[in-house]
């Protein structure tokens, strides 16, 4: 029986009819139906209940006519049964369903990047003047050796290597696949990491055949529990591969790419059939203990003849720092750490909110970890799940993080607002969407000079607080925790986070 | 060093680890060398990371076979810790024989603690009286291991022992000369790769209290919940890590309870509820009140156990089997292993090699019994 | 603070020192397993390759994993008889060699296989198949749990799984493609063991020969009428079946197999997982 929604609208749509002239820009933006022409009153109308509020129709609205605004607060005001639990109860009621939701972790829980506070240099010691001295952010990814033997005579270095990656600067582009999101978005990425000379990472969707050629000296390819598109071929074409065991906006369960997103082209890139859902199982089926990653590390390792550093990708949980020291031991070279601020294109609510820790938190204890173990050579540490600024990034590195992921920052650059609608495939910014008609609203070229700009304006930035701080080389602020200092926090934080709090 | 946390610390934390575990028994009762369990961890050496090795032999202290062996390995360099638990173990305990577990300095271990073994047949006084010869030993060895910072009993069964450490089983073998210098009917063993506790001798497996002793590979999932529940019955974790549980929840079944493996099994890992659903009417019956009842002791998450006491040895998985197993037979002897590749190693014509289903238990018993 | 040993790693000799361990004669190499690390045996092979072998012969193999997996070389194919008992993630990425088992194999036979063929004659150990994309593999007797997970098709490349025993657990779960033949030929009119099969199938097909009640399969999979095509089909596997291991196997004739009734599943959607979550009610 048909059941009329109690849902009430998320958004208000004003149209200023002075302005509007129906041009209907507003209609053809709108992927979501939101916008209408009603012929016999020639004027726009707009169905507020469909709006999600990406402003893509506010801003692409020729006479500024349109704003977006959120609903006032509709039910009495509850702290406890408040709008966001009454709202998914009535989503249930009528559906049955599983709440779906996408991007990161919208709920109020403390953020620590906004406790913790930077120091720069005075009187004491100099700081630097990144405009006219060399500053350097060059990073190398990779398992390290305790010490090199050297053969003095020749200058020739004895000890063999582990493969290690070269980055410009210590920020990479997280995996985020095609299929979740669109070719042009995901080309775009490949473009802007090989122009800034850093990384992107394809997700666990595979690499479109005539991207790997030209993308593959700044590519880390990722193995998931899907294993989508993953051949011998996928493997070599590559910098690094990861292992993602799990992602920060849903630790401990896998991913669903539903088969509408499955056209033919992401069916040829992830060699699945077109229409069918692609299935992410929560566990690999192979790893189901620590020494069976070694397994997969060794397995890939052996695949691509040692030439590959091999990352492994976890969310923050509690016991991360236990876990990140078992995969080092387990022959990691690298560690990716994804916080539950970590965004995703689709996830059930329930896990997005609830599940996994601070990225600030879980760094923190793995590095000291990683140390007291005497180890922390022996892998780099990427962090993500949330780096929202070069601040963010410069605080990650002091915590002890070798670089960071950027996802959804990056995302935001190519043009998204953050509507957290990635799951309906509808994206009016042609970033998570498999619509041609809406994915070719990014130009890669456009879309590469975005994400360029982004990386080099943080850079400008990091370079800038360095040189506050007197340092001119990243690896001098890797794990520098004396220069950050925290706000507002309790002993155990000070203690988990290891450093001091402000004015101590 | 680990600090001891007091075990009413409801914050005592598992840490992640997992392994290779391998058991041989001749059902004969012959007993036989170490060589073969050793050479077999060998061929399993990479899935261990050298943070830890052990060993369970049974019918190795033929001439004190009426006395509990307790193995003892005491942390602290400090001569009053010896002191102090000798002085424990003489008021509570007829003291038959101690000395020095011989070690071989040659052996390539770090810092290995001071071990030392005694053969002891208790002296029961007061209310302990009413108390059976294998409770009280229980008591007592709770007693050592949470209240005598820096000493571990780790074996204490009669006319068997336990031998472990810090190191390769391989190593751990070598420094406790264990091919030289014992003959057992059921040899266990256990190669660890432990994320936690490095430097810690007591984390290694096996974990044995009374002659039951438990190799482990896989992480329990249900730890908090099947730790709480056999606190309950005096049995308190000190050793950080998972398999302890197993441990003591088999001497709770099995030798207090006096249920049978075949039943233990099925509380470790039940059927399904749609397989219990399907089934007659008394089997449905008889499973969903087991389930009901010892709920709290559903061992969930990946697991190979090889349990073993006097006169049995048993393999068993989770019942999705989410960590492999592999028995073999050749005559008399039962072979229990993470991996086939190990069996073959060690006996290369093999009469039968076999995989049960999760959950269901490989049980190798005396034939005598 | 504790050393970190690489098991895998640590104690693994350069190629000169166990150069001695293979004896090249025009086209085949033979290589001594014993007392080879998982690498330096992986070592071995990949320069055997390098050097042109065609065919590999491995005497005494003991738990030596990811043979196949470094021998990525587009093109080339080379045929590999692995004489013991091979270790986990045997022919895992394989990209169209030839492996022949004479005897066991352990967990993750063809894991994420490419193409080639893998023949195990004896028994295999859990996830057989896992995420196979192309290529054939044949088991003699039974495998384990978990075989066939997620193995999947893309037009042509279409992995065919053949056990000539019976499975455990979980076969075919989240198999997205590819064909499965279970032959049940150890049974001995006893019926298949196995649970939870086809459990989130999405894509492929399974067929079962022997008796398979309809609560040991999954819910997402259909139970449809064997068509003339699938007869062809299989019988054309069971045939190769036979060939492949006609030495060991002599109480079965091509008839009486396919005398048997079969079975065919089929997912029952492509979208098997699609009902369980509110998108958003009013799209």
């Amino acid at each position: 029986m048909a059941m009329k929604s109690h849902l009430l609208p998320e958004f208000i749509v004003e149209r200023d009819n002075e302005r509007c002239d129906s041009c209907k820009v507003c209609i053809k933006q709108c992927p979501f139906g939101v916008h209408y022409y009603d012929e016999e009153k020639d004027r726009v109308y707009s169905r507020e209940e469909l709006c999600v509020g990406c402003q893509r129709c506010v801003v692409y609205c020729p006479k500024n006519a349109l704003k977006v605004i959120p609903y006032p607060k509709h039910y009495r005001p509850n702290d406890y049964w408040n709008e966001s639990y009454i709202r998914d109860i009535k989503k249930q009621a009528e559906s049955g369903g599983i709440i779906l939701t996408s991007c990161g972790s919208a709920r109020r829980t403390k953020i620590y990047w906004d406790h913790i506070l930077l120091n720069a240099s005075q009187v004491t010691n100099p700081s630097i003047d990144p405009l006219r001295e060399p500053m350097e952010l060059r990073t190398f990814l990779g398992r390290k050796p305790d010490a090199l033997e050297i053969d003095l005579e020749n200058m020739e270095i004895k000890t063999e290597l582990h493969p290690n990656l070269m980055i410009e600067a210590p920020i990479l582009f997280a995996g985020m696949s095609y299929g979740a999101i669109s070719y042009n978005a995901f080309k775009s990425l490949a473009m802007a990491a090989k122009k800034f000379g850093t990384l992107f990472n394809t997700g666990e969707g595979g690499m479109p055949k005539d991207m790997r050629e030209e993308f593959k000296d700044c590519t880390i390819v990722q193995c998931a529990s899907g294993r989508f598109g993953v051949d011998p071929e996928y493997l070599n074409y590559s910098a690094a591969i990861e292992i993602k065991i799990g992602q920060g906006a849903k630790p401990g369960i896998g991913g669903h790419l539903p088969g509408e997103k499955v056209t033919a082209e992401i069916s040829s890139t992830r060699m699945i059939p077109e229409g069918t859902d692609a299935l992410s199982p929560a566990p690999h089926h192979d790893i189901y203990s620590i020494e069976d990653l070694s397994m997969l590390i060794y397995a890939l390792k052996e695949a691509t003849n040692y030439e590959k550093p091999v990352c492994v990708k976890i969310a923050a949980v509690h016991n991360v720092a236990a876990i990140a020291s078992g995969m080092v031991r387990a022959g990691a070279d690298i560690i990716a750490i994804d916080g539950f601020r970590g965004g995703t294109g689709a996830t059930p609510k329930i896990m997005r909110e609830h599940v996994g820790i601070p990225v600030e938190l879980a760094l923190a204890a793995v590095d000291q970890r990683l140390r007291e173990e005497g180890i922390r050579n022996k892998c780099s540490v990427i962090v993500g799940g949330g780096i929202r600024c070069a601040a963010d990034v410069v605080k990650a590195i002091a915590l002890g993080a070798d670089a960071v992921y950027i996802g959804t920052a990056a995302l935001i650059a190519l043009g998204c607002t953050m509507c957290q609608h990635c799951h309906t495939g509808k994206c009016a910014w042609g970033i998570c969407t498999q619509d041609p008609e809406l994915s070719k609203r990014l130009n890669p070229k456009v879309g590469a000079e975005r994400a360029y700009n982004l990386l080099r304006a943080w850079s400008l930035e990091i370079k800038d607080v360095l040189g506050g701080m007197g340092i001119n080389a990243i690896e001098s602020l890797r794990g520098n925790r004396d220069h950050l200092r925290g706000i507002g926090l309790e002993e155990w934080e000070l203690k988990v986070l290891g450093i001091k709090g402000a004015g101590e | 060093m680990i600090n001891r946390i007091s075990v009413s610390d409801g914050r005592i934390t598992k840490e992640v680890q997992a392994c290779a575990v391998f058991g041989v028994m001749d059902r004969s009762g012959r007993r036989f060398r170490g060589g073969m369990v050793i050479n077999a961890m060998k061929n399993m050496r990479v899935r261990g990371n050298g943070l830890g090795g052990g060993f369970a032999v049974y019918g190795i202290y033929p001439e004190y076979k009426d006395c509990y062996a307790l193995h003892i390995m005491f942390q602290d360099d400090d001569p009053g810790l010896k002191q102090e638990v000798d002085e424990f173990l003489h008021r509570n305990f007829d003291v038959v024989n101690d000395e020095e577990i011989p070690t071989n300095e040659e052996a390539s271990v770090e810092d290995p603690p001071l071990f030392w073994r005694y053969f002891v047949t208790p002296q029961k006084k007061g209310e302990d009286k009413n108390l059976s010869d294998d409770d009280y030993v229980v008591k007592k060895v709770m007693y050592i291991n949470t209240c005598i910072n820096g000493a571990y009993v780790f074996s204490s069964g009669k006319d068997m022992g336990v031998f472990k450490g810090v190191g390769f089983p391989e190593e751990i073998a070598d420094f406790f000369m264990l091919d030289e210098l014992y003959k057992g009917y059921i040899w266990t063993a256990h190669s660890r790769f432990p994320t936690n506790t490095p430097g810690w001798w007591g984390g290694a497996h096996p974990f044995c209290i009374l002659d039951w002793t438990v190799v482990h590979n896989g992480e329990i999932s249900s730890y908090g919940t099947n730790r709480r529940f056999l606190e309950m019955y005096g049995y308190y974790c000190t050793l950080y890590t998972d398999t302890e549980v197993i441990a003591y929840a088999v001497d709770l079944l099995m030798r207090r309870q006096r249920l049978p493996i075949e039943v233990v099994a099925k509380i470790f890992a039940p059927p399904m509820w749609d397989q219990i659903d399907r089934m007659q009417e008394n089997e449905r019956k008889f499973y969903t009140t087991l389930r009901m009842v010892y709920a709290p002791l559903l061992i969930n998450g990946p697991f190979t156990v090889i349990i073993a006491h006097h006169g049995e040895m048993i393999g068993l998985t989770d019942r999705i089997r989410l960590r492999p197993i592999t028995a073999g037979e050749k005559g008399d002897m039962l072979f229990v292993s993470s991996e086939e590749a190990a069996i073959r190693a060690v006996c290369s014509h093999p009469d039968r090699v076999w995989t049960p289903h999760g959950g269901e238990p490989i049980i190798g018993r005396l034939r005598s019994n | 603070m504790v050393r970190l040993r690489d098991p895998f790693m640590d104690c693994v000799r350069r190629l000169d020192d166990i150069a001695s361990s293979v004896d090249f004669e025009g086209n085949t190499a033979k290589i001594d397993a014993t007392g080879l690390t998982h690498k330096e045996l992986n070592d071995l092979l990949r320069v055997c390759v390098e050097k042109g072998a065609e065919k590999i012969i491995i005497k005494n193999v003991c738990g030596q994993r990811y043979i196949g997996t470094r021998l990525h070389f587009p093109g080339k194919k080379v045929e590999i008889d692995v004489f013991g008992i091979p270790g986990n993630d045997l022919g895992m990425f394989m990209n169209g060699h030839r492996i022949v088992v004479h005897g066991n194999a352990q967990d993750g036979v063809g894991n994420t296989m490419n193409d080639g063929e893998i023949v195990v004659k004896g028994r295999a150990g859990d996830v057989v198949a896992m995420s196979m994309r192309g290529g054939r593999i044949f088991i003699r007797d039974d495998v384990g749990y978990r075989t066939a997970i997620h193995m999947k098709e893309y037009r042509e490349r279409v992995p065919v799984l053949v056990v000539g025993g019976s499975s455990q657990d979980f076969l075919g779960e989240y198999m997205a493609g590819g064909s499965v033949l279970l032959l049940g030929l150890t049974l001995k009119n006893q019926k298949h063991k196995a649970n939870y099969v086809g459990t989130g199938m999405h894509g492929g097909t399974i067929y079962i020969r022997g008796k398979i009640e309809q609560y040991q399969l999954g819910k997402e999979v259909g139970v449809v009428e064997m068509e003339e095509e699938d007869y062809r089909k299989v019988e054309s596997l069971v045939k190769d079946y036979l060939r492949y291991f006609k030495d060991s196997i002599k109480n079965f004739e091509l008839d009486e197999i396919m005398g048997e009734r079969f079975i065919k599943l089929v997912p029952v959607s492509k979208r098997p997982y699609g009902r369980i979550y509110t998108y958003y009610i009013r799209y």
